[in-house]
């Protein structure tokens, strides 16, 4: 054929390059990504699962005792009321996030003055730490010198509001604290969710006769039910995550009335010196994050497919 | 009184029909900015109890009550938080404590953005064989509590013999930041047109040419959010700075912790208050310096791509 | 064959996204000098075809030449191709100046060089006065100059264009479009050409490659395209409006469909003319005749107006014809209203004939 004469490394580009070798610039740039999602997400969360069916103490041991770890973790008291403690904090954040976010975010939306002042302030708290939320909330929350003092100081003697320092309710003393720091992020994304709805759905609902009210019940939430689910997810494994705020604001107390699984973990892997423990608690974790997580994969991307 | 604002009939036969623009004190309004004003105070009466309470002196605290202004308006207490407050037999202040975290921040931030924004451009632009799986892989990762893999990290750091440093915990940042960056840097240049990438390849840039000369300077707000966002995340980092650093390289939320939480001697509230609000600083100021692009690096996480 | 005579080649490429054939062992040529326009409505592959021959995109199996060089693993800059995209894809934050010179900077060519293919790309497209500013203080045409002028600077033999004008507004459109074919006929170049625009493409190629589901139709020049075209589908794609379709079956010298037949006396059929058939004719809006002009061929029929479109220079009609609807162009002139009855003619040489079952051109 005449393409023989070819002039210019006509060779090489005619044949098909290793495949291995094309786009060898962007693989190397992703080791990094590839390193952390096989080595540490993978690797690391498989090696604690393995881990937590063995009896470690101080060191990590492989000695295989079946489910012994998870038989004394559902019998320690402290894990019960851990677990208890996140359940109860977990549904009231969770209820309480979503519906004052939205509320907050559609109050925003109604075309007011001066709102990105208030955005600014219903936001800032999620600026600061929860070492500093729960630090601020403790002071306040003092009953000597906070809320409870100042409320009798003005005359009312029999007040009182000392949920730090009271076993039975101290979890909603830490639940104020959270929503005080997590309920401008909700709003955010409310907010964003709202933004994203076409003007052209308001301006119907207006020709209709449809009221505000019902605008938003009927029409707006079920169309922002995409943006509901990820709020639900993303504020769902921030809340299995709840250590920070518990550590600074009561450190499990009073006794251990306010202890949350994540600290369990951590307390036992590294003061209790009985890593197995901290191992089958943590997989704990790890399983109830499936249990959420688990729905929503299939419900958003399962559903892709069949579409 | 509205009557004789409207147009002249012999403009408008007819005049609007339905009801006149509702006027600033509206009902409505003043339940909605009453509403707006009220939780406003919720959200601002822990930063004013703060900073009253860190300027008032002990006795001032001890008799008063918390919202009260000081009547003494002191700095002693910001003074003693920074130089002097107590951790164990440590007694030079929060100083330290900051001095860590900008430590551990700056290489922190700047590692995980370099090595993020680098991935999510060969992510959107160099996609090859199983790219999309290790990303799914890593995006799924940020679901995983950190609890179940804080214990191989302390095996593998102290393997490289960067357990208890400054370096081991920037390390661990710059891993757990990756899943959030890499998706907000992917779903940027994925944005961005392609055309311009195939322009350039054209123009005969290369994988690395065409990051530095022609996607880089397109994306320095997405790189400012990042940077927010990383700063923020790294500075009000509890669980990592206490697990892995020492208590010499404590970073500032850990050794605020341990001023205020500790045991011994006698509460100094306001002390405590003025550390606390020392901490929240660095924070504070780049929330409400950078407006509107801390808002869109938190909604990166929420928005899918 | 003389190969030198082609300056792009592609043989039998194929290109699949996991079970979706974009192309399918498509063959072209590409003469030298030439201006071909590849056609189609999106997702018929032509785009893609482009992006192949740029090297943008690995195909899956076949060859691309250029030049007579194999270049289908090459990198599209060691092509010997420039490219203009249908959003400018202009670098924003370099100067005009910077947009044209990247390529030649990246490819290290001397400094001097740099300046004076420039300054010449620059002269030609009349931007000298730009060439400082940046890409967002320009109006869209002369963003479009700039891009044409980036692959000019490039020295090559194939420029390729991906929908240049398509982002721009009607009437600039057509400025560009005498402006291209212009710098066409002034350097020579090969230019393959990519567009959904009918217009475009009739005004602006030597010849028209229509494609549909990653298959070339028809390649020809846009008369045989318009006058003869090879299949249905090219048929009622070229054409605006389209053209009547009408089923029916070949007897003998004759076309019938219902309540209608006409005779095939001047259509030059491609082999010999079937005696029994069942066919699909189709004539241009332009071709059905009105007036004292249908008195003058045998092939008539009666129809009654249904709508009438005013267009200014030409009056559109929609008629029905039995259970056909049948569009014809009249004078911009012509008085006739919805509900009139008239006489039509139909000029049968100027029709085209289809197999009903293979849609292929008798």
């Amino acid at each position: 054929m005449s393409h023989a004469e070819n002039p210019r490394g006509a060779e090489r580009s005619a044949r098909r390059p290793r495949q291995l070798f094309r786009n060898l610039n962007a693989k190397f740039a992703s080791l990094p990504m590839i390193l952390t999602a096989l080595v540490v997400f993978v690797g690391g969360t498989a090696w604690t699962v393995a881990h937590s069916f063995t009896k470690s103490r101080l060191l990590p041991k492989w000695d295989f005792v079946g489910f012994d770890q998870y038989e004394r973790l559902w019998n320690s008291n402290r894990w019960m009321i851990s677990v208890e403690n996140l359940m109860i904090y977990g549904v009231c954040s969770l209820v309480l996030t979503m519906v004052l976010g939205f509320t907050l975010a559609a109050l925003l939306d109604r075309k007011i003055r001066f709102e990105s002042a208030f955005r600014t302030i219903f936001l800032y708290p999620f600026a600061l730490s929860f070492i500093v939320t729960g630090l601020a909330w403790q002071w306040i929350l003092n009953p000597d010198f906070g809320l409870q003092g100042v409320v009798r100081g003005w005359g009312w003697e029999s007040f009182t509001f000392d949920p730090l320092n009271n076993p039975d309710i101290v979890i909603f003393g830490v639940l104020i604290a959270g929503l005080w720091q997590g309920t401008g992020f909700v709003m955010v994304i409310m907010l964003a969710g709202l933004r994203g709805i076409d003007e052209d759905i308001w301006k119907a609902s207006r020709v209709d006769g449809i009221g505000v009210a019902k605008t938003y019940v009927r029409v707006i939430i079920p169309m922002m039910r995409p943006v509901f689910v990820t709020a639900l997810v993303i504020i769902a494994s921030g809340i299995i995550k709840l250590y920070d705020l518990v550590v600074a604001q009561t450190n499990g107390g009073p006794g251990i009335s306010s202890e949350v699984p994540a600290k369990y973990v951590i307390n036992y892997m590294f003061q209790a010196q009985n890593l197995g423990q901290g191992f089958a608690a943590s997989t704990m974790m790890l399983l109830s994050v499936i249990i959420v997580l688990v729905p929503w994969a299939y419900l958003e991307f399962g559903g892709k497919k069949r579409g | 009184m509205a009557e004789t604002m409207s147009p002249p009939k012999s403009r408008l036969l007819d005049g609007p029909r339905g009801s006149k623009p509702k006027s600033r004190f509206s009902r409505r309004n003043i339940f909605l900015y009453g509403t707006l004003l009220l939780v406003s105070v919720y959200y601002l009466l822990p930063l004013y109890v703060m900073v009253v309470t860190s300027l008032k002196g002990m006795p001032e605290i001890r008799l008063g009550n918390i919202f009260a202004p000081p009547v003494d308006i002191t700095f002693e207490p910001w003074v003693k938080a920074w130089a002097e407050a107590c951790t164990g037999i440590n007694c030079d202040g929060l100083s330290r404590g900051f001095g860590n975290s900008i430590k551990i921040l700056v290489p922190s931030v700047a590692l995980s953005i370099a090595i993020a924004s680098v991935n999510g451009y060969a992510l959107a632009n160099w996609k090859f064989k199983g790219s999309e799986v290790f990303f799914t892989i890593l995006i799924i990762g940020a679901f995983i509590p950190y609890q179940t893999m804080i214990y191989p990290i302390v095996i593998m750091l102290r393997e490289i013999k960067l357990m208890g440093s400054l370096w081991g915990l920037v390390l661990v940042h710059t891993v757990f930041g990756m899943p959030i960056l890499t998706l907000l840097f992917r779903n940027y240049f994925t944005s961005l047109p392609e055309e311009l990438f195939k322009a350039a390849r054209v123009d005969g840039a290369g994988f690395w040419g065409i990051y530095f000369r022609v996607m880089l300077p397109m994306s320095i707000p997405i790189f400012v959010v990042a940077m927010i966002l990383q700063v923020t995340g790294i500075w009000n980092d509890f669980l990592f700075g206490v697990i892995y650093t020492k208590p010499e390289t404590y970073p500032m939320t850990v050794q605020l912790n341990n001023i205020v939480n500790s045991v011994q001697g006698v509460k100094e509230y306001n002390v405590n208050m003025a550390a606390t609000l020392l901490t929240g600083l660095v924070p504070l100021i780049i929330y409400f310096v950078s407006g509107k692009l801390f808002v869109r690096g938190i909604a990166a996480g929420a928005v899918k791509g | 064959m003389n190969m030198n005579a082609n300056s792009v080649e592609v043989r039998d490429l194929d290109l699949h996204f996991g079970d979706v054939k974009v192309l399918q062992k498509l063959n072209i040529d590409i003469h030298e000098g030439e201006f071909l326009v590849l056609l189609g409505s999106s997702g018929c592959g032509k785009s893609t075809l482009l992006n192949c021959i740029a090297g943008l995109l690995d195909v899956t199996d076949g060859q691309i030449f250029i030049k007579g060089d194999n270049v289908t693993w090459a990198e599209p800059s060691d092509r010997g191709i420039g490219m203009v995209f249908q959003s400018y894809a202009l670098y924003p934050q370099m100067t005009v100046e910077g947009n044209l010179s990247f390529g030649l900077k990246n490819a290290r060519v001397p400094k001097a060089e740099i300046e004076k293919r420039v300054a010449r790309a620059a002269d030609v497209l009349q931007i000298e006065p730009l060439l400082k500013r940046k890409p967002g203080a320009l109006s869209g045409g002369q963003r479009q100059r700039v891009a044409i002028g980036r692959a000019l600077v490039r020295d090559v033999d194939v420029f390729l264009f991906d929908e240049p004008l398509s982002n721009l507004d009607a009437k600039l459109r057509t400025d560009l479009r005498v402006e291209l074919k212009r710098l066409h006929q002034q350097l020579e170049n090969t230019m393959i050409y990519v567009t959904h625009d009918q217009v475009e493409a009739m005004t602006l190629a030597d010849r028209i490659a229509i494609m549909k589901g990653g298959k070339i139709m028809q390649l020809g020049t846009p008369d045989e395209i318009y006058n003869r075209p090879q299949n249905i589908y090219v048929a009622g794609f070229i054409g605006s409006p389209a053209m009547n379709m009408i089923e029916g079956q070949i007897q003998g010298a004759e076309f019938v469909a219902d309540g209608l037949s006409l005779p095939l006396d001047g259509y030059e059929f491609i082999g010999a003319a079937p005696a029994s058939q069942a066919a699909v004719i189709g004539i241009r809006p332009e071709h059905v005749l009105t007036g004292d002009a249908a008195a003058s061929v045998a092939a008539k029929a009666e129809v009654e107006v249904q709508i009438v479109e005013k267009l200014g220079s030409d009056t559109l009609v929609h008629a029905s014809l039995g259970t056909h609807n049948l569009r014809l162009r009249m004078d911009g002139l012509s008085a006739v209203k919805a509900g009139d009855r008239i006489t039509v003619g139909f000029d049968t040489s100027r029709a085209s004939l289809f197999d009903a079952s293979s849609e292929a051109r008798l």
